[in-house]
């Protein structure tokens, strides 16, 4: 029996979700008295797999084939149910991203496998198998019990600490021929921003609402979240208001993130914009309304304009930086 | 073409969620119920292709597992332009047993593009629409952000990591609908909330399912620390204890 982890990778490479993944894959493992095997699919040299073993990962699977080097959620839902299989996958581990939750239910489907998804921590117990999940848009936690034999669990990312357990690994490359399927979804183009920290990757972020007042008064903030190495978000009615892009809208309906850090600028905390950002492990408010509902979300804040709080922000992270 | 959107009812997402029965059941005294904000955009985005008529949408269905209760959610779907509606009857306790019901409904109709919400604002789950694209065995596009019918065809872009796919997908397939596709869901008018109640909603009855999974209970988050204020002409203490306490930066 084993823990089969899905480590997906972004052309090739693997980034810290990847062993986020494989970490907790490890940990949970060892609590069942099974061994982890991860599984990548797709074109990833040698060395990169083998980075799997420094988190305890002690068998990786290699699927490639130039079939499935374009992601597909069927082709790579069999995939992944075929290994599983055939390593007597007790456990399936995904992240709880676009990838894992396109995959995870139809996985479930196919192996007749119950899932949590939006795990953050390890089960509370594992015969019987419970564990705690992100309920009412981080308003709540639910305790679900998984009662069929095989289970899929998908990881929030950033949410499980990196464990580093270096082990011997041995590599197993597969090459996958028979995954014809239907004809489906044709890709016609691909828009990647380069060189932008995701939203999703960064560990600190930075976010501005209503409260910065117009477009022309981001400088500060991409400024802010420049020094700081971190992204950049914003809440709900900026994006309507085309302030800026809907990908940076972080809320419930929006990105739903988990970063080390939130700094919100002029930012209200509405329920929906708490349901986006609860994960963060610090959260940080500027907003000149001192009742305004953030202030019971922050664990640090300053009641203030933000467009007199910001500049000077700016010059004492530069002073700081520079001492 | 016809068109499915598959609509969760939930609480009005500025709802205060609280527990009741030792936390085992969310209490549901004084709850607004609202369909769940993915689910009214998509049926907002199929409204909207329906009336241009380049698109060729004949009708807009909509379709929802639930109690008699649930039917005011249903009523609100029809009032915003819904041709018709399917009630099966069960109370479903996972995921699983919601795709499993849609699953039937979707094989007894003639269905070119059915839409899901990404997740339901209650349990979040994002898993009824992949799970319903695997009981069909249909393709299915998550993460839609922008969804047009061409020449008969949909042309679908949706989010990936850092950027944007552009695709074409041949129907029937499962769209799993977020952010995005449309801009301020459709409000009801008058009108339409006249014309809902003579619409048909079809009553099915439900298939035999066992749910996979159970909710044993529920908990608040962890309360967190009380705010520290950092006085604003001192911004540089809020930097220190970024560095020196919180340790983040």
């Amino acid at each position: 029996m084993s823990v089969l982890v899905y480590t997906e990778n972004w052309n090739g490479k693997f980034k810290k979700l990847s062993f986020e993944l494989a970490s907790y894959a490890s940990e949970l493992a060892q609590m069942s008295g099974i061994e982890p095997v991860a599984l990548s699919i797709g074109k990833v040299e040698q060395d990169e797999l083998m980075k799997l073993a420094g988190y305890g990962i002690k068998k990786i699977i290699s699927v490639e084939g130039d079939s499935i080097e374009k992601f597909d959620t069927r082709t790579y839902s069999r995939i992944i149910s075929d290994q599983a299989k055939k390593e007597a996958a007790t456990l399936i581990v995904l992240a709880n991203n676009n990838e894992g939750k396109a995959l995870a239910p139809r996985l479930s489907v196919r192996l007749q496998a119950a899932i949590a998804s939006g795990v953050s921590g390890l089960p509370q117990e594992t015969d019987p198998f419970r564990i705690k999940k992100r309920a009412f848009s981080g308003n709540a936690y639910a305790t679900v019990e998984l009662k069929t034999a095989v289970k899929i669990l998908t990881l929030t990312q950033n949410s499980f600490d990196l464990s580093e357990k270096p082990v011997e690994a041995s590599i197993e490359k597969v090459t996958a021929e028979n995954y014809e399927t239907a004809p489906g979804p044709e890709i016609q183009d691909v828009q990647i921003q380069t060189g932008k920290l995701l939203l999703s990757d960064a560990e600190i972020v930075v976010s501005g609402g209503r409260g910065v007042k117009s477009a022309d008064n981001w400088g500060p903030i991409l400024e802010l979240a420049e020094l700081l190495n971190g992204a950049t978000a914003c809440s709900r009615p900026v994006s309507d208001e085309g302030w800026r892009p809907h990908e940076e809208h972080t809320g419930q309906t929006g990105k739903i993130i988990a970063p080390n850090l939130y700094i919100a600028i002029g930012i209200s905390g509405a329920t929906q914009h708490l349901a986006g950002i609860s994960g963060s492990k610090f959260i940080v408010a500027i907003n000149n309304d001192k009742d305004a509902p953030i202030f019971d979300a922050a664990q640090y804040g300053i009641v203030g304009d933000a467009a007199k709080v910001l500049p000077k922000l700016v010059e004492a992270l530069k002073a700081a930086g520079s001492s | 073409m016809n068109v499915l959107v598959c609509i969760s009812h939930v609480p009005d997402t500025t709802t205060k969620i609280k527990f009741t029965d030792n936390n085992t059941r969310l209490d549901i005294s004084g709850i607004q119920w609202v369909i769940n904000p993915w689910d009214e955009l998509s049926l907002t985005r199929a409204l909207e292709l329906k009336d241009d008529a380049s698109c060729g949408i004949d009708k807009v269905s909509v379709a929802h597992v639930g109690p008699v209760s649930t039917e005011p959610t249903i009523r609100k779907a029809l009032a915003i332009g819904a041709d018709d509606a399917y009630r099966v009857d069960a109370e479903p306790l996972d995921a699983y047993q919601v795709a499993a019901q849609l699953a039937e409904i979707v094989k007894a109709g003639s269905f070119d593009i059915i839409l899901c919400g990404i997740e339901s604002s209650d349990y979040n789950g994002s898993n009824v629409g992949g799970m319903l694209a695997e009981f069909l065995d249909y393709p299915s596009v998550s993460g839609i952000s922008k969804l047009e019918i061409k020449e008969g065809k949909a042309h679908i872009t949706r989010e990936i990591d850092g950027g944007k796919e552009m695709l074409i997908s041949p129907a029937p397939f499962v769209g799993i609908v977020q952010k995005g596709i449309a801009k301020e869901p459709r409000i009801a008018a008058m009108r339409g909330i006249m014309m809902a109640r003579k619409k048909p909603i079809q009553l099915v009855d439900a298939v035999q399912t066992e749910p996979l999974s159970e909710t044993l209970e529920f908990e608040p988050p962890q309360p967190r620390p009380a705010c520290k204020f950092v006085d604003p002409e001192q911004p540089g203490k809020l930097i220190e204890l970024l560095q020196n306490e919180a340790k983040v930066i």
